[in-house]
């Protein structure tokens, strides 16, 4: 064993062995593993307490993970950062790789987001599932999940960091697919977890290619290495591990599948499909600095998916009524602003987690708040239905509201503090690339607070529309105290954590210090401009989705609605030129394996052993003649043996 | 106990057990499954034993050896032994025997001579499976080679399902067409050797100066058996026919464990024995497989029978291993050696559950289904579990197995790797759509109530999944029987690993 913990300390050198509660760091994937694994085995024993099993073992994370943090707290900054060798996983040749932990600033701020908002969600579930039939199940894929997501934000290595990046992969396709009896909730599925592939294969050769340069896999190896790889193949690397990131999260040109991911129960999309799964992309790309920041054009690339990503998002949740698909338009579009920050380096790094926190608080808040809308409207989505609700849902008419001004990016809420620092951020450098960034960033703002007040407008004020068998009702306690947490995060968390720049202190360790470049316009202009952009889409809002009366039936609208409302036409776009020359590639393989290559191969066997007429009668069905058959041809192969000899 | 001769009381136990069942009088017929159930049950506890005596630091290729003359005339011995490589494999036959005669329990159920002489062709079967691995003499491979043929010949066209003369034909004439050809191969070799009463062991021949063309031509001869029995593309179409035909404990045993010989057989003599030539083909077999990779999952999503599907998964699973002999690093090798030992986990897991949800249907048409999730969630359980294994989802044993394959290719043919590496892509699509069609969308209305999996199928299914998970966390066991056996071959073909291009500094690996 001591020769095992000197490897580990050699590969793991930045930081130090884990010691007293960080030692235990394992528990945050076991406990949450465990429930998983009791709930699945366990049958239908279960039913009765497994969800509140599942939900006591999140809560365990939560306060293993809260413990670890303490302890990370009282240590010097430059000894926080911590590494747990697990065991000897892979050793393969001239591969040899440790399964370990690395606790750092960077893990540990997602750990404590996913175990507390997964953990309040799971509290959310209980009365949410609570007359469904299968909610063990349900649980069990929660807890299965909140032990991924540990595992891929606690991994040591790129191998390591992929068990997790699939395994929260199934979880999401398992929940999307929840009501799988829906074959379009099933086909959602299938296409969630086929996109993700398509990323996975990006991530599989960046791994490769790591491994042919490198010689290890490891975080810790990879990045005291990296400086020695020549720029094309960090480039590479990058641009594969940006794939990767495209699947997981949704951005271009790899975000077709999470409208339809929308699929999966209201809670799944609150925890997977908005607050933390989505955003590991982002995760991997900052994690993986010390590549981007040695690949300027892996870089580049990173800004404009996440340039493009953001106003894609936005155009389309402009057009969706459906209240999860417009959120998790909205959702992409954040994901956007996060990338974006991420590939401008250590610059915009922090700001990426941090807004990523942020909206982790307010996107799950705003989900759980639908969740409830839906609860109350017997489980319709059409906005076009809804309005004025906020007399009948009065904590999720404010829960929501809050949510509502920090993604809007209302001081002081917390989304101003994140976003508005991405839009800055966006502004710094050089040449053209500040400008056309910096005012993607500031116009997609403008647009974020036009789709998301229609979407607020048009569910909880205006005139009613509801269909006549609905009766809205405020839903459980069980449902609204996650909700109120939430959404005191979305009003406070951001001005908490940016006093003094406490968070991006917290995290320069891990993303690096950046020296104070200034935007190529002033931070108060930026500021005052962005504001003006929301102020305006707000008011826009205001006129077309409050004021005025809203159609039950969404009128034909423009072009431009139009292809916002299909999306921008990606399905259209990915059927015409992958699935159905696909499906027509399969059809003519097998009919060219059926009759051709078996019939060549046939033929061939057919002359070697004589005419096919002899061959019909070699098929008489006797077993007797088949076994003469076989020893006539091992005498003779005898026979020609000693012939030889 | 280093003298006592393990490898043949192995290999003999199953064969006695099936003379027993065999010579069971009328009366106790009904008997023959519990004796065959018992016997190779004890071949199991045998094989572990003999396991325990292996040594995975030891400098010679072969253990456990015993050799005695057979027909010095022609250089021919009795000789067997096993590096980590091939006790992996026997251990894995020794495992799947007797969980694929607990789930063939009810295949003939009329009972009598028919169901006892069906299972003493199983036990005969596992006689020959662990020979054939064990055997160290050239010329006793290439006899346990052929006769492993008989009795899955009878198995296929006795028992199995409505066109079962074809496929067991079809079956046959391929196999015997490879064999032919190897024949030639191993003559000639022996020509080349050192001659004598033991001039055909794998030891004697090793290292040998062959002529050029001479070798080329032996190894194609060689390497032409293996890639049928493989199966790779083009020579592939036996097996799903052959697959689908057969019951469906026979279906695991062929393709988990028979097809395993093709690899095995590449690694074990076209690689030993013929180095040069291995490095001259390598081109070519290197595409043939990353065509067998893209091939067998493009035909494994356009099937609509499910045990045809799962046979073109095993094509493209095939053609991963080969990839992976065939890149010659340790990382690939130690990849192939272990998916060698993973899909036959997988695969009997994924063929032994369609096989209980076809009998349940009465259909093996995938269009039949839909909905079975909520019939039999149990089953659906473990199908999905045996599919994600399939598409090789990392947690699962694949997984490992088959990104040390793309890791160890890559090291020397980026191209290949990088294409193979879509298959990856394709594995999610094959897997997920045959669980969509069949296991979602409303509950379908049956005719008559089915019942989920009953105790028996439970424990068929339970050790299987459990060797998925067991080894897609913790390899290490296995690969440190295979990694030694894996280099050891490399050292015979004298290549080495590709160094880092960029080596950290100062952290060792």
């Amino acid at each position: 064993m001591t020769s095992l913990s000197t490897l580990a300390a050699a590969e793991g050198s930045a930081a130090a062995a884990a010691t007293g509660i960080t030692s235990a760091a394992w528990l945050l994937v076991a406990l949450p593993l465990l429930g998983a694994a009791v709930l699945l085995l366990g049958g239908r024993a279960t039913d009765k307490w497994g969800p509140l099993f599942a939900t006591a073992m999140s809560w365990a994370a939560f306060v293993v993970g809260f413990l670890v943090w303490i302890s990370m707290i009282g240590r010097p900054a430059d000894g926080r950062a911590m590494h747990l060798t697990l065991f000897e996983w892979i050793p393969a040749g001239s591969f040899n790789l440790q399964a370990g932990m690395l606790v750092d600033q960077l893990s540990v701020a997602f750990v404590l987001l996913v175990t507390f908002v997964g953990s309040l969600i799971h509290v959310y579930s209980i009365g949410y599932m609570e007359h469904d039939p299968d909610k063990r199940r349900f649980f069990a894929y929660l807890n299965l999940f909140v032990a991924s997501m540990l595992l891929l934000v606690l991994a040591d290595s790129y191998l390591l960091l992929y068990v997790g990046w699939e395994g929260v992969g199934l979880a999401s396709y398992l929940l999307i697919g929840f009501w799988n009896h829906n074959p379009a909730y099933a086909t959602a599925a299938n296409k969630a977890f086929v996109v993700n592939r398509v990323g996975d294969f990006g991530l599989s050769v960046a791994i490769m290619i790591m491994f042919v340069t490198f010689g290890t896999v490891t975080f810790a190896g990879v990045s005291q290495a990296a400086g020695g790889a020549s720029e094309a193949t960090l480039t590479a690397i990058g641009l594969m591990l940006l794939l990767g990131a495209c699947g997981k999260s949704a951005q271009f040109p790899l975000q077709s599948w999470l409208g339809d991911a929308m699929a999966g129960p209201t809670p799944v999309s609150a925890l997977i499909h908005a607050a933390t799964m989505v955003t590991a992309g982002v995760y991997l790309v900052v994690r993986s600095g010390f590549i981007f920041n040695a690949a300027p054009d892996a870089q580049l690339v990173v800004v404009i998916v996440g340039a493009i990503t953001l106003l894609f998002g936005a155009i389309v949740g402009c057009a969706k009524d459906d209240i999860k698909k417009a959120l998790a338009a909205s959702t992409m579009s954040q994901i956007g602003y996060m990338m974006l920050a991420a590939g401008l380096g250590p610059v915009g790094a922090a700001f990426a987690i941090f807004h990523l926190i942020t909206h982790g608080f307010f996107k799950a808040g705003m989900f759980l708040g639908a969740g409830s809308v839906m609860h109350g409207m017997n489980d319709q989505v059409d906005m076009r239905r809804f309005g004025a609700l906020s007399g009948a849902m009065k904590i999720t008419w404010v829960t929501f509201g809050l949510g509502w001004l920090a993604i809007l990016g209302v001081p002081p809420f917390s989304g101003f503090w994140s976003k508005d620092k991405i839009i800055e951020a966006a502004f710094v450098g050089e040449g053209w690339r500040p400008w056309v960034f910096g005012l993607t960033a500031m116009i997609g703002a403008g647009i974020t607070a036009f789709y998301m007040s229609r979407l607020f407008f048009m569910t909880f004020h205006g005139k009613k529309r509801w269909t006549d068998d609905v009766h809205p009702h405020e839903s459980p306690l069980v449902m609204t105290v996650p909700m109120m947490v939430l959404a005191v995060g979305s009003a406070l968390l951001g001005l908490v954590l940016s006093i003094g720049g406490t968070f991006t202190h917290w995290l320069e360790p891990v993303v690096g210090s950046h020296g104070e470049e200034s935007p190529v316009l002033a931070v108060p202009v930026i500021t005052v401009l962005t504001l003006l952009l929301v102020a305006g889409g707000i008011g826009l809002a205001w006129m077309r989705y409050w004021r005025d009366e809203v159609p039950v039936v969404a009128p034909t609208g423009s072009l431009a609605t139009q292809a916002a409302r299909r999306d921008l036409y990606q399905d259209d776009v990915n059927e015409g030129v992958f699935m159905r020359p696909g499906i027509h590639l399969t059809r003519s393989l097998v009919f060219a394996d059926n009759r051709g290559v078996d019939g060549a191969v046939g033929g061939m066997a057919a002359m070697v052993g004589g005419t096919s007429s002899r061959l019909r009668r070699v098929q008489n069905g006797f077993a007797r003649s088949y076994a003469l058959t076989m020893l006539a041809g091992v005498v003779a192969i005898f026979a020609l043996v000693w012939v030889i000899q | 106990m280093t003298n006592f001769p393990w490898l043949t009381t192995i290999a003999l136990l199953p064969l006695v057990g099936a003379a027993i069942v065999f010579a069971l009088p009328a009366g106790l017929a009904d008997r023959a499954k519990h004796i065959a159930l018992g016997v190779s049950g004890l071949t199991l506890v045998l094989t572990i034993a003999a396991a325990l005596q292996f040594d995975s630091g030891s400098k010679a290729q072969f253990q456990l050896v015993e050799q005695h003359e057979w027909i010095p005339q022609f250089g021919v011995s009795y000789a067997m032994g096993v590096d980590g490589l091939a006790l992996v494999m026997i251990i894995m036959a020794a495992i799947l025997a007797p969980i694929c005669i607990l789930a063939a329990w009810d295949d003939v159920p009329e009972g009598g001579k028919r169901e006892k002489n069906y299972f003493a062709l199983m036990l005969v079967l596992e006689t020959f499976m662990i020979g054939v691995f064990a055997a160290t003499d050239v010329f006793l491979f290439y006899v346990f080679f052929e006769a492993m043929l008989i009795p899955v010949y009878f198995l296929i066209g006795s028992y199995g399902g409505a066109r079962r003369q074809y496929a067991a034909v079809k079956f046959l004439l391929y196999s015997l067409a490879g064999g032919l050809v190897m024949l030639v191969g191993v003559i000639a070799l022996y020509q080349y050797g050192p001659g004598g009463a033991d001039g055909f062991l794998v030891t004697k021949l090793t290292g040998l100066d062959i002529p050029v063309v001479a070798e080329r031509l032996m190894f194609v001869a060689f390497f032409f058996a293996f890639a049928v029995k493989a199966p790779m593309w083009p020579v592939h179409t036996w097996l799903p026919d052959a697959a689908t035909e057969a019951r469906p404990a026979t279906a695991v045993l062929l393709v988990g464990v028979l097809d395993k010989v093709g690899t095995f057989g590449m690694i074990r003599f076209c690689l030993q024995l013929f180095p040069e030539a291995s490095k001259w083909a390598t081109p070519v077999v290197i595409v043939l497989a990353v065509i067998s990779v893209l091939y067998g999952a493009l035909l494994a999503i356009g099937q609509t029978d499910v045990m045809r599907l799962i046979a073109y998964t095993s094509v493209s699973h095939f053609g991963f291993i080969v990839l992976g002999i065939f890149a010659m690093t340790t990382v690939g090798g130690a990849g192939s050696t272990l998916y060698m030992l993973n899909h036959g986990f997988g695969t009997a897991a994924l063929f032994l559950v369609a096989a209980m949800l076809v009998a349940r249907r009465g259909s093996k048409r995938i269009p039949d289904f839909g909905g079975w999730q909520r019939v039999t969630p149990g089953l659906a359980g473990a199908f999905l579990i045996a599919g994600l294994a399939g598409l090789a989802l990392p947690g699962l044993s694949s997984f490992v197995s088959e990104f040390l394959v793309l890791l160890g290719t890559f090291q020397r043919y980026k191209a290949a790797a990088v294409i193979a590496t879509a298959g990856i892509i394709l594995a999610a699509l094959y897997i997920l759509l045959m669980y969509k069609r069949m296991m979602t969308g409303p509950k379908p209305e049956l005719v008559e109530p089915v019942r989920d999996w009953n105790v028996r199928e439970k424990l068929v299914i339970a050790p299987l999944i459990a060797a998925l998970l067991v080894l897609g966390f913790y390899p290490k066991p296995a690969l440190d029987l295979l990694n030694p056996a894996v280099s050891k071959t490399l050292s015979y073909v004298g290549v080495s690993d590709p160094a880092p291009t960029t080596a950290a500094d100062g952290s060792a690996k």
